[in-house]
């Protein structure tokens, strides 16, 4: 018989670690899914899970059963996520003359007709990759969250730890820097 | 030819919406988190102590040095007023001297 989250936390608190595993085979996708919105490497991607699991672990005692587990480790994720950006920023003043024939072809598709949904999918892809990586790891965070995922300021809030006024600060922030990254590939392009 | 930037971006950004990130799980992935919970040495309480001390050395030292800025600062302040004061009063002698020669 499945246990419940509030049975296996109860039983890896009294000692039993091996009650911790059915947890970890139960919420590893949607951590890895996470994981993957903000690294590149599969190698990265398992890092950072890992790294959320054991600090989920050594924290559990912290675990209040006000809101569901699923709530308090994710949280875990993107704080951990948001770490792994500050501690691996490189650098961000790579110029779009490296773009893949596939992506210039994307923009000139784009410039010439916006409206057309035809163009390859893939290629609009790593572009969004490439901009992602120029943005700041706060910047990045928050697009990520707002505009990818669709969440609320509040429920930014919370996954964060920021402040409300300080999500929608740093929301206005990154709009205007991606806005910024945007208008570089405009002048480097066309100019 | 210009591009619409906004547009642009909302296009992008329409495209990573369509296709959220995969969510597999490398096989035997929690094996490998439960042998690195299991490996992990046990927490050391007196390491834990000690870094406890440092971080208050390092805040006892921060309040120390602002403290001495402080007092640094009050003691130009004062010694200004004295400077100031001396200024007034040789002024003020030299001015009764002339006053008193006359």
């Amino acid at each position: 018989m499945d246990r419940s989250d509030a049975d296996l936390i109860a039983a890896v608190l009294g000692g039993d670690t091996a009650s911790f595993e059915p947890l970890i085979i139960k919420y590893s996708p949607r951590v890895f899914a996470t994981a993957r919105r903000y690294a590149r490497r599969e190698s990265e991607v398992e890092d950072i899970v890992q790294e959320v699991w054991s600090k989920a672990f050594h924290k559990l005692n912290s675990f209040r059963a006000e809101a569901p587990f699923e709530h308090w480790l994710m949280r875990m994720a993107v704080r951990t996520c948001f770490d792994f950006l500050r501690s691996h920023q490189r650098n961000r003043e790579q110029t779009f003359t490296e773009l893949t024939d596939s992506e210039h072809d994307w923009l000139e598709r784009f410039a010439v007709a916006p409206a057309d949904r035809s163009g390859d999918a893939a290629a609009a892809r790593l572009l969004v990759e490439r901009l992602m990586e120029q943005l700041s790891p706060s910047a990045r965070l928050i697009i990520t969250l707002l505009e990818l995922e669709d969440r609320s300021v509040k429920e930014i809030s919370q996954l964060t730890g920021w402040s409300i006024p300080l999500v929608k600060v740093r929301a206005f922030r990154a709009r205007a820097q991606m806005k910024k990254c945007l208008a570089k590939i405009g002048r480097e392009k066309y100019v | 030819m210009r591009m619409n930037l906004a547009a642009l971006q909302e296009k992008l950004l329409a495209v990573a919406r369509e296709r959220p990130p995969a969510d597999h799980v490398p096989y035997a992935f929690e094996k490998r988190v439960m042998a690195r919970l299991a490996s992990a040495k046990p927490e050391d309480l007196w390491s834990m102590w000690g870094s406890a001390l440092w971080r208050g050395a390092a805040a006892c030292l921060t309040v120390a040095v602002l403290l001495t800025v402080f007092a640094f600062a009050q003691e130009q302040a004062s010694s200004a007023t004295n400077l100031s004061q001396v200024y007034d009063s040789t002024v003020s002698t030299a001015a009764d001297q002339l006053t008193d020669s006359w």
